[in-house]
């Protein structure tokens, strides 16, 4: 089609207002018209949100306070905080256990839906019941799980007679297992296997759809092709499966890495940061200093700290994706 | 193909030979995954009585009662905050599918100064998490005069709402035909009304699906709505519950797992809807980002 021909035509055929047509035919301003709402929107609620978050790090503003300008003491501050540097462990240690998990845990799942099985559908919305839950709600049900005197992995522990058992020994003694079961969110250690675990089990699904997803484009000929020249099953897997479903994989974990790194929602339920700070990941920690503790520039700073985090986790991936296709 | 010819002997045994490596470690998954809803519902469902008592059988229910959704229903603001909710939810998407929908067809369809910069930043915003500029977002909605209003959650919730539909329609208006839109144009068509009258009935599912996702996030939505909010009558149903109904350090268990399942009830309903489109947008837009 000549371009050139349908601008003509339409020039002809639309008399209309002489100020407002123009505008709007040509693609040079009506791409921007279209796009001024949106546009608008993410300046007002993200850009500019992003210079106060920045401007608010850099000064001492507290709930009760303007503040002023301090340069980079805040971070230096938070640098110092025994607290913080436990925060940038946890979420390290949250991140590289969960994704992992997650990643084999989905990606099994998904081979196993990729067979043909009965009630494919309803088995299919049965797993991804626990991504679309409300993750607020969701959490609320884990918390009653691991509740310190009702938890039912507790009650089970001591009916069988497992806890008693365990307890006086040096195994219960090193892993804090009581007579009564687990201290589930009272102790340090385990809150973050419990907050591990609510983690993993909401975020599979997410994986195994995904996984699944891209499984089902792989052409069964290439299967068929490859068992002829007579490849093992794990040979399939390894150089038919895993090459062809990489794509997906890596955008999948390009969002599960960022949406953990910055989960707040299911620690912030779960244990709130506690026991004694001992679960925090970057943005409940921002919360606490910020809207708990009114320390609003203090707060910003921890979660500017997560920024370099999501920055190279994008970057690389992104780097690893372009990579790839060339 | 090949299994369905070679099943058709002998069935019983395909079966059987299935069975280790393939329905067992599915009912395992099947198990874990369903068990915190089986948990929250019969939970919600026991008396006090027996949810205190050890001694009591703890994976049945011997009296159920609907004591916890009376209480619920009736003694807190849960009905409420789901009206909230959904009121919310539907703004929300209004407004994030109506921005969503010119920028996508903007950016597919139309050559413009700028058109890749505006993509590359449109994608850059959805992979910005909402834990990162809450702080900030908290002085910008008290700039605004928005703080405790619903807007201040209808006018932020599209902030990650629009870059999702925006991408995922960018798909949709790419797959179809741009002839169409040439013949209307040559017709005497103006270009909004080749794109309303002529692509947009086409790219309808996509619309849809946007939309529905875009409704389930806001339903999910917690970190803004638990800061931008303080009285009660204007929180959400997350929020509501997961601070309302615990009063000091006594938790109602029951009325808690009570309104966890009644909140999760509608999104899983929208959800079972479009799990394809959604997924197929997401991987779709995430491998041409």
């Amino acid at each position: 089609m000549d371009a050139q021909r349908v601008e003509r035509a339409r020039t002809i055929a639309r008399p209309g207002l002489w100020w407002w047509t123009p505008l709007t035919e040509r693609e040079g301003t009506l791409g921007w018209i279209l796009a001024l709402p949106a546009i608008a929107i993410l300046l007002v609620f993200i850009a500019y949100p992003f210079l106060v978050g920045i401007w608010l790090s850099l000064s001492s503003e507290t709930v009760a306070n303007a503040g002023e300008f301090v340069g980079l003491r805040n971070f230096a501050d938070q640098l110092q905080s025994e607290i913080f540097r436990n925060t940038v462990k946890n979420t390290l240690l949250y991140t590289v256990v969960t994704v992992s998990l997650k990643s084999a845990l989905g990606l099994a799942l998904a081979l196993l839906m990729n067979q043909q099985i009965r009630a494919k559908n309803l088995v299919r919305a049965a797993f991804l019941l626990p991504w679309i839950a409300p993750t607020a709600l969701s959490t609320i049900a884990w918390k009653w799980l691991f509740d310190s005197t009702y938890s039912i992995f507790n009650w089970v522990m001591i009916q069988t007679g497992f806890a008693p058992w365990i307890a006086p020994t040096i195994v219960g003694h090193v892993f804090s297992i009581g007579p009564r079961g687990i201290n589930w969110l009272g102790n340090g250690t385990w809150a973050m296997i419990a907050i591990i675990i609510a983690n993993i089990w909401r975020g599979v699904p997410f994986f195994a759809i995904s996984l699944l997803a891209g499984l089902q484009t792989i052409s069964q000929e290439l299967y068929e092709a490859a068992a002829l020249d007579g490849a093992s099953s794990w040979q399939r897997f390894r150089y038919v499966t895993l090459p062809l479903v990489q794509p997906v994989l890596l955008v999948v974990l390009l969002f599960s890495l960022i949406w953990t790194i910055a989960d707040f929602q299911l620690p912030y339920v779960l244990t709130g940061g506690g026991p004694t700070n001992s679960t925090h990941l970057f943005s409940t920690l921002a919360y606490q200093i910020a809207l708990v503790g009114g320390q609003l520039g203090q707060g910003a700073s921890v979660s500017l700290f997560m920024f370099p985090f999501l920055l190279a986790t994008v970057a690389s991936l992104l780097w690893y994706m372009r990579r790839q296709e060339v | 193909m090949a299994a369905t010819i070679a099943a058709a002997p002998a069935a019983p045994s395909r079966h059987f030979r299935r069975l280790l490596p393939l329905y067992l470690p599915l009912a395992v998954f099947l198990v874990v995954t369903l068990f915190p809803f089986y948990w929250m519902l019969i939970t919600s469902l026991k008396q006090d009585s027996e949810l205190y008592n050890l001694n009591a059988p703890q994976f049945l229910l011997t009296k159920p009662t609907l004591e916890h959704y009376d209480y619920l229903l009736t003694k807190t603001l849960f009905l409420r905050w789901a009206g909230n909710t959904l009121l919310i939810s539907i703004v929300s998407t209004a407004i994030s599918l109506f921005c969503g929908i010119l920028a996508g067809y903007a950016l597919a369809r139309l050559r413009f100064r700028g058109a890749g910069f505006l993509g590359v930043a449109i994608f850059v915003t959805y992979l910005v998490p909402q834990t990162l500029l809450f702080l900030p977002l908290v002085k910008v909605v008290q700039q605004l005069g928005l703080s405790n209003t619903l807007w201040s959650m209808m006018l932020t919730y599209p902030t990650f709402l629009i870059p999702f539909c925006t991408w995922l329609l960018m798909g949709y208006f790419k797959t179809i035909p741009r002839e169409l839109e040439e013949s209307a144009l040559i017709d005497g068509a103006s270009r909004i009304q080749a794109m309303s009258r002529i692509v947009l009935p086409l790219a309808l599912p996509g619309i849809l699906s946007a939309g529905i996702f875009a409704f389930t996030l806001s339903w999910n939505e917690f970190i803004y709505a638990l800061v931008f909010t303080t009285s009660q009558e204007i929180k959400t149903i997350s929020v509501g519950v997961v601070t309302e109904l615990v009063k000091g350090d006594v938790f109602f268990w029951g009325s808690l797992m009570a309104g966890a399942l009644l909140g999760t009830v509608p999104v899983a309903i929208a959800y079972s809807f479009f799990v394809e489109h959604y997924v197929a947008g997401l991987t779709a837009g995430g491998v041409k980002g």
